[in-house]
């Protein structure tokens, strides 16, 4: 049960956007900017941010559908996601991305946990300004995003296969729900 | 200096929207209508201090003083009233139901899982409806991600506290759309 009295049976951050669509246009559209606008990271690995994130701060909804719309937007290579979130440093992917997902982690804990020396490792892997900033971005946004969905104690599917639907929609954008 | 080159000498969050125009606007209209909006019971003064509250909890300078600034000039106190309710909100003079929903935003900070039914109780007991305390989770939230933003790019900003308290009666006037 939500804290609050949000619309039955809708799961997560959709619930409470209906509740109060006044707040959540503006929620939606910062997830669209960052999620699927123009940026040097590809949407797959701001994705992948995304659920790192949300995985840290221990926010299963955010997790689980973040995860699932990275995997959509990796296709074959989906395998990724998965192997990021049991062991980002073994993973197989770029030591960009790990460099990044490190100062994802950093903001996770708190903004002043990011040092120079893990922005200059970052930069060392050839990451830009603009990656750096947009990943320090999605990383806060996400302690936003985790803390407003568990901290009204949203409902969270248990079901993966329930959060495979929800990754395809995602991947086409992120748009208001109806109001009820 | 801030962690990435900005090309600008703008404090705080000033700097980091000025580089990154894109996801300024998103940013800014999610700040005016969880802080600003008329359309709501918490008044601008209250929901200044939950941002300043959760900025406090989370170290992050530049945003405590600006918020404390916006939230002093609202409220009609000082500086060092502020500094007491942040340090203190228990013992200050403020509404039950304030007092309830700042204990809800000090949870949120710490994580969302962490508000309890009996804190959410509270300040229904209190007369906190719904909407104020899905907005007080929210405006916490917010500030999980501000302050994250502000400080993971090591942005810097005037240490001189009254620079703050200087402009925020400009900021009042003009809100968060509004930049100059």
């Amino acid at each position: 049960m939500a804290h609050i009295n949000v619309p039955e049976g809708v799961p997560g951050i959709r619930s409470l956007v209906m509740f109060r669509p006044e707040t959540g246009k503006y929620l939606y559209d910062l997830a669209q900017e960052l999620l699927r606008g123009e940026s040097p990271l590809s949407q797959a690995d701001r994705e992948l941010i995304a659920a790192y994130v949300s995985k840290r701060n221990d926010c299963f909804f955010c997790m689980s559908s973040h995860a699932a719309a990275a995997r959509c937007l990796y296709g074959d290579d989906e395998a990724i996601v998965d192997d990021v979130l049991s062991d980002m440093k073994r993973s197989a992917i770029s030591d960009k991305l790990k460099a990044l997902l490190h100062i994802a982690g950093k903001v996770q804990v708190l903004g002043k946990e990011v040092t120079s020396a893990d922005i200059d490792a970052a930069k060392k892997e050839g990451a830009s300004d603009k990656e750096i900033h947009d990943t320090v971005l999605i990383a806060a946004a996400f302690c936003m995003f985790n803390r407003y969905v568990d901290g009204l104690a949203s409902l969270t599917p248990t079901d993966p296969e329930a959060y495979k639907e929800m990754g395809k929609r995602m991947v086409a954008g992120y748009n208001l729900p109806p109001r009820v | 200096m801030a962690h990435i080159e900005l090309g600008n000498d703008l404090p705080g969050i000033r700097g980091l929207m000025a580089f990154r125009p894109e996801t300024e606007g998103a940013l800014n209209a999610l700040a005016e209508i969880l802080l600003r909006d008329n359309n709501n019971s918490l008044s601008r003064g209250e929901r200044e201090l939950i941002g300043t509250y959760v900025s406090y909890l989370n170290d992050c300078f530049f945003c405590q003083n600006v918020h404390g600034a916006l939230a002093g000039h609202y409220l009609g106190c000082d500086i060092h009233q502020i500094d007491a309710i942040k340090a203190d909100f228990n013992a200050a003079d403020l509404s039950e139901k304030m007092k309830a929903l700042l204990a809800i935003a000090g949870s949120v900070q710490k994580g969302g899982k962490l508000v309890t039914s009996e804190q959410v109780a509270a300040a229904r007991e209190a007369g906190a409806t719904d909407v104020e305390i899905h907005d007080a989770v929210l405006i916490a939230a917010a500030f999980c991600m501000f302050n994250r933003y502000v400080d993971g790019l090591g942005t810097t900003a005037p240490l001189d506290r009254q620079f703050y308290i200087n402009r925020a009666p400009q900021r009042a006037e003009d809100g968060y759309l509004v930049l100059r």
